[in-house]
């Protein structure tokens, strides 16, 4: 395993899957206690115009996919506010328009965009500048989710008190918000769009699993990200399977063996039955 | 004995809201005036406006007329200086959030501490009190989804009291809590207001008013009445706040 290290298309992929693991990680806790899930899902799927627009203007493609996922948290705000309609509705109205309007750029423009790699990630085949590109966005919204991680918990736990101590919690919300966009973008090199929601949602929902703690989430969090990005590379490799692919499946193994043999998995459960009998 | 030349500690002053599809304002020129550590509940019925007087006392609903002060400062700096506790009604347990007994109590500091730094020994030390104040000691390294509905109860006032807050607002605390915890609530309360705490409690339970609290406000709309308990709790008043017959009054307290 180690003397694929020595493959710079390996080095490349393992630490623009590791920038990745980090801040989805981090995020994800937040994600799946706030309720964001889907929320998550829309974003990434609104980001494919954007990713398409700039490799046809031949921008870095993260400007238009950051453009694309911020313009989606704010059109899904309008068209919630603006009528009756529910937040997953307005969601799902957002998210699908922009994606349609993605599939049709790539349909009629002539680019040597692969849709494949945009839907699911091609961590083995990422070049310099998207390592690039991965590493600065996933360092900046680290940095803001490390410098805010108290504020956020005040807001995710209770969005009253955050107010009752004189904090924001729309501006909270809009930060974190903003963060996850970037964050959903980061994740389209290891993960694609499609699977961008697993990178979010499972490995906190993992670390959930293993702990009562939220201090120890927002570090086992990213470790079960990191060694499920880490695992799928290497079976993407030696299997010759798709790498977003193979991390989404770990990802859902790690966290079924969490569901199992966690302290509040399966068998704790069984054996706690069991005594009571 | 008072910071204000009022003599009032908590003010709302000609307060009136009207929400954006709504025909009736929900508080129309509400005014009513807290000395420290008045221990007073806040009682109408359902859609009264409490929940959105206390939503316009913590500065989540701006009104179109009127104003909110604390000790004499606008209610954005009072939050700011940590100055007002909430304790909310929500039941959390259910929601798995994972933090335990200390950690939220420890949120109440969160005003203090800045971005780049951990809690300080000052912060742990009154945390440390708050905890014991409230008589969770044994539980404080529970996870919150353990505990009964007093316990939380219990913990969130022990937040506020580790914010050092001054003012309380409380949210229906006697919901979902059994008797003997209920009765613990309330002498804690009592306590507080006697170390010049002021608390303003939504209730429902008019009992409890008859029971635990010196001052009432009834509000249906605008301020109905406030002033002493047992005059608040007198069967015409009640029938002008839950427009009821003086009869069915009478019940409502007996």
């Amino acid at each position: 395993m180690l003397d694929l290290l020595s493959f710079a298309f390996m080095q490349r992929a393992i630490v623009t899957g590791l920038a990745t693991a980090l801040v989805c990680g981090v995020i994800s806790c937040y994600v799946i206690h706030v309720g964001w899930s889907l929320m998550g899902d829309a974003i990434s799927h609104a980001v494919l115009p954007g990713v398409v627009v700039s490799y046809m203007l031949g921008l870095p493609y993260a400007v238009g996919a950051v453009v694309a996922a911020l313009l989606a948290v704010a059109l899904i705000g309008v068209v919630r506010r603006s009528g009756q309609i529910r937040a997953d509705t307005s969601m799902g109205i957002v998210f699908t328009t922009l994606f349609s309007l993605g599939t049709v750029l790539i349909s009629k423009v002539p680019s040597q965009v692969s849709l494949s790699h945009i839907l699911f990630g091609n961590l083995l085949g990422v070049g310099v500048p998207d390592m690039h590109q991965v590493i600065v966005l996933a360092s900046v919204v680290l940095a803001v989710l490390l410098m805010l991680k108290r504020d956020l918990v005040l807001f995710a736990f209770d969005p009253m008190h955050a107010q009752a101590l004189g904090k924001s919690p729309q501006l909270l919300s809009g930060v974190l918000l903003g963060a996850l966009a970037v964050t959903v973008v980061v994740s389209l090199q290891a993960v694609g769009i499609i699977l961008s929601v697993a990178m979010l949602v499972t490995p906190g929902a993992t670390a959930r699993m293993l702990t009562d703690s939220f201090w120890k989430m927002l570090w086992l969090s990213p470790l079960v990200a990191a060694i499920a990005t880490v695992l799928g590379i290497w079976a993407s490799y030696v299997l010759d399977a798709s790498s977003g692919g193979m991390i989404g499946v770990v990802l859902g193994l790690l966290f079924a063996l969490a569901c199992v043999f966690g302290p509040h998995g399966l068998i704790v459960e069984l054996r706690h039955r069991g005594s009571l009998v | 004995m008072s910071h204000t030349a009022s003599g009032d500690s908590l003010r709302v002053e000609g307060v009136t809201l009207r929400y954006s599809r709504a025909t009736h304002p929900a508080l129309e020129d509400v005014s009513i005036g807290l000395d420290r550590g008045s221990l007073c509940a806040l009682v109408g019925p359902n859609g009264a406006g409490k929940s959105t007087l206390m939503k316009v006392i913590m500065g989540v609903e701006r009104p179109q007329r009127g104003s909110v002060s604390f000790d004499g400062h606008d209610s954005a700096r009072a939050r700011r200086l940590g100055l007002v506790g909430y304790v909310p009604q929500r039941d959390v347990s259910d929601e798995g959030f994972p933090l335990s007994v200390e950690d939220v109590v420890m949120l109440g500091r969160y005003g203090r501490i800045g971005p780049l730094r951990g809690p300080s020994r000052a912060d742990h030390a009154a945390v440390d009190e708050a905890i014991e104040r409230v008589g969770l000691q044994d539980l404080r390294h529970r996870p919150i989804a353990s505990l009964s509905g007093g316990q939380t109860k219990r913990m969130y006032v022990a937040r506020a009291l580790a914010q050092q807050a001054r003012f309380m607002l409380m949210d229906e605390p006697f919901a979902g809590v059994d008797k003997s915890s209920e009765a613990t609530l309330a002498s804690l309360m009592r306590e507080l207001s006697g170390e010049g705490i002021t608390l303003l409690v939504a209730v429902h339970d008019l009992h409890m008013v008859a029971e635990e609290f010196d001052q009432v406000i009834l509000l249906r709309r605008s301020v109905v009445f406030q002033g002493p308990a047992h005059e608040a709790l007198r069967p015409e008043m009640l029938a002008r706040a839950f427009s009821v017959d003086d009869h069915r009054a009478r019940e409502l307290v007996a």
